[in-house]
């Protein structure tokens, strides 16, 4: 017998207030039903349309576990298709990225497909019978994802025909992702730099997690960070302080500093930290930003935009946006103990160059997989993904400041080591497993 | 200046990837200049290693960070250390300036890296520019150019 399939009160009982059973992260069941309820009933980051600037141009990736391909298609819209053909069942669009023309054409037997799906041409059509064709499922061509939403270039789907609206979704939240697109002076982003790449074997909830941890910088970053800092002291006096250290030095800040730093907890398992601080707060400034900003949005507007200093703002189920260092994490589920991380960042158009240095020293500095910060996560997440399978404790704790009253509540700002948004996010992780799920009787 | 002779090119670059696997990184990290960097670019074709993202463009206080890294107590991620294994291919000297004192030169290699019961394979070229300073060689440049660069990696903990 199944142990949660078919039976939702079963996955509900994995989430308790303040506890998280283990199971969560290490049953290979509940991985497969994540993938079919969860990852198919929330609205799901695929990419940026600045990835796909021209009709044809195609980017392949997943969505939860399925293959999916995001296109320009030719009146300019953007459509995101499954990746398959209707024919076999072969993987239409092979390239990471590319330009297919007008249509895409299937490397097995060259059925051709319009760019929103739709089957454009099947060479030796006189082996079927017309009638008969038209019955079959393959006549409908690549199955087109039902739900697409384009937010200030960034794109979201949701696989299941019905569900939460996209606004009713992401509702306030959405500010960070308009803060981080402000900041251009032209209020335009673009993908650049290149992607990072870290597989991560342990399961993509303790990444997602991780985003609002506030109490594990101090320890286990001491061992990059706090080397950083330490052997910065040893440099002459009168050093400029490197762009690096910069970077890395507010990772080993006080308990109290991340307290003060303050998290915001929204609907739907969103939730940011960095509210009236951030350790993005305190950057050098780059040369004609700033009069660039007051240019464009006027002084007030321009001083709110870059005010907004929000740490980690994640968008549930599985991505994590920086706004003030132009950054977009995806956590991306392979199986219950295999997660990859992909660390995308973004250039501000019409900012100064200095900005994407800064964006990519972070992002190699933190999120690649030859960086120590990287390490000291990894290291944590893959002795949790192996201690989990202990029977010696069942549960995951996530009671800090938990306060019973807290339910329900949106919106709300609080302490910056609260674990409220870990609890949110398994709030909504329940929600939208169960959301679809039908009771089996046995 | 004093000028090196191909043979001598050569063996910097040997005995450069046995401190390595020897683990004597401060003798490692004598060997490059102090405004020296330590690339490893996200492909074969880039040149900007500040607009374009790299898995590593290290100066030397980055470096020096990662091998006192590697020594801490609270350093968990080594604990058990990993351990590093170069296998180069004959180095060539592709360029040599004798009169300025300074070369480079290119090494295909396999690269091992491995912890607890884990071995991982890298396959890839290192480009070293070296400058003769006084009568030793040092580096300017150390490339390292994996040929999946832009793959999924799990951590890479030590140098190529």
């Amino acid at each position: 017998m199944n142990k949660y399939r078919g039976r939702p009160d079963a996955v509900r009982s994995l989430f308790q207030d303040t506890e998280v059973h283990r199971d969560v992260y290490i049953d290979p069941e509940l991985f497969e039903l994540e993938m079919e309820h969860l990852y198919a009933n929330t609205w799901v980051y695929v990419g940026h349309a600045s990835q796909v600037p021209n009709k044809g141009d195609y980017y392949t990736t997943t969505v939860g576990t399925q293959p999916v391909v995001m296109v320009r298609h030719t009146d300019g819209s953007v459509k995101v298709l499954y990746n398959r053909c209707p024919h076999k069942g072969t993987k239409v669009a092979g390239e990471v990225c590319g330009n297919t023309g007008k249509f895409f054409r299937c490397p097995y037997h060259a059925w051709t497909f319009k760019t929103d799906g739709s089957l454009l041409s099947v060479p030796l059509k006189k082996g079927y019978d017309d009638a008969a064709f038209e019955s079959f499922e393959a006549s409908r061509g690549m199955a087109p994802v039902p739900g697409v939403h384009v937010y200030r270039e960034f794109v979201f789907c949701r696989l299941n025909e019905e569900g939460v609206s996209f606004e009713a979704f992401f509702g306030e939240s959405l500010t960070t992702i308009d803060n981080m697109v402000d900041r251009s002076p032209e209020g335009r982003l673009e993908v650049a730099g290149g992607v990072l790449r870290y597989l991560h074997h342990c399961n993509w909830k303790m990444l997602v997690e991780n985003q609002t941890d506030t109490c594990h910088p101090m320890v286990a970053h001491e061992s990059s960070a706090g080397t950083a800092v330490r052997v910065w002291k040893e440099a002459p006096e009168g050093t400029p302080k490197p762009m690096a250290v910069e970077l890395y030095a507010p990772f080993v800040n006080s308990y109290e500093f991340f307290e003060g730093m303050g998290i915001r907890v929204w609907d739907h398992g969103h939730g940011h930290t960095g509210v009236a601080d951030s350790i993005h707060a305190a950057y050098s400034p780059a040369p004609g930003y700033w009069e660039q900003m007051v240019a464009a949005y006027g002084e007030e507007r321009a001083r709110n935009i870059l005010g907004d200093v929000r740490h980690n703002t994640v968008y549930f189920p599985n991505i994590m946006v920086k706004g003030p260092i132009q950054t977009l994490r995806r956590f991306l589920p392979i199986a219950a103990d295999k997660t990859l991380v992909e660390s995308w960042t973004f250039r501000l158009v019409g900012a100064p160059d200095l900005l994407l240095e800064r964006t990519l020293m972070y992002n190699r500095l933190v999120n690649a997989p030859t960086s120590v910060v990287g390490h000291d996560d990894l290291e944590m997440y893959e002795r949790a993904q192996e201690g989990l399978h202990s029977r010696g404790r069942d549960w995951v704790n996530v009671a800090r400041l938990y306060d019973p009253a807290e339910r329900g509540q949106i919106n709300v700002a609080t302490n910056g080591t609260n674990e409220w948004q870990m609890r949110n996010q398994f709030r909504a992780w329940v929600r939208y497993m169960t959301a679809s799920m039908k009771e089996e009787r046995t | 200046m004093k000028s090196f002779s191909d043979k001598q090119l050569v063996e910097f670059v040997y005995a450069e990837a046995r401190m390595l696997d020897e683990r004597r990184f401060d003798d490692w990290l004598n060997l490059f200049m102090d405004d020296a960097h330590y690339w490893m670019p996200l492909g074969a074709n880039h040149t900007d290693p500040l607009l374009q993202t790299s898995l590593m463009y290290e100066d030397k206080l980055l470096l020096r960070v990662r091998i006192e890294r590697l020594a801490g107590a609270r350093t968990f991620s080594q604990q058990p250390r990993s351990r590093s294994h170069h296998l180069l291919q004959a180095p060539g000297v592709e360029t040599s300036d004798r009169d300025a004192g300074r070369y480079t030169l290119r090494t295909a290699f396999h690269y091992i890296e491995t912890r607890l019961d884990v071995q991982t394979l890298y396959a890839g070229w290192a480009t070293h520019e070296l400058v003769a300073v006084d009568s030793a060689l040092r580096i300017a440049l150390k490339r390292i150019d994996l040929v999946n660069a832009d793959a999924a990696f799990g951590s890479i903990n030590l140098f190529m």
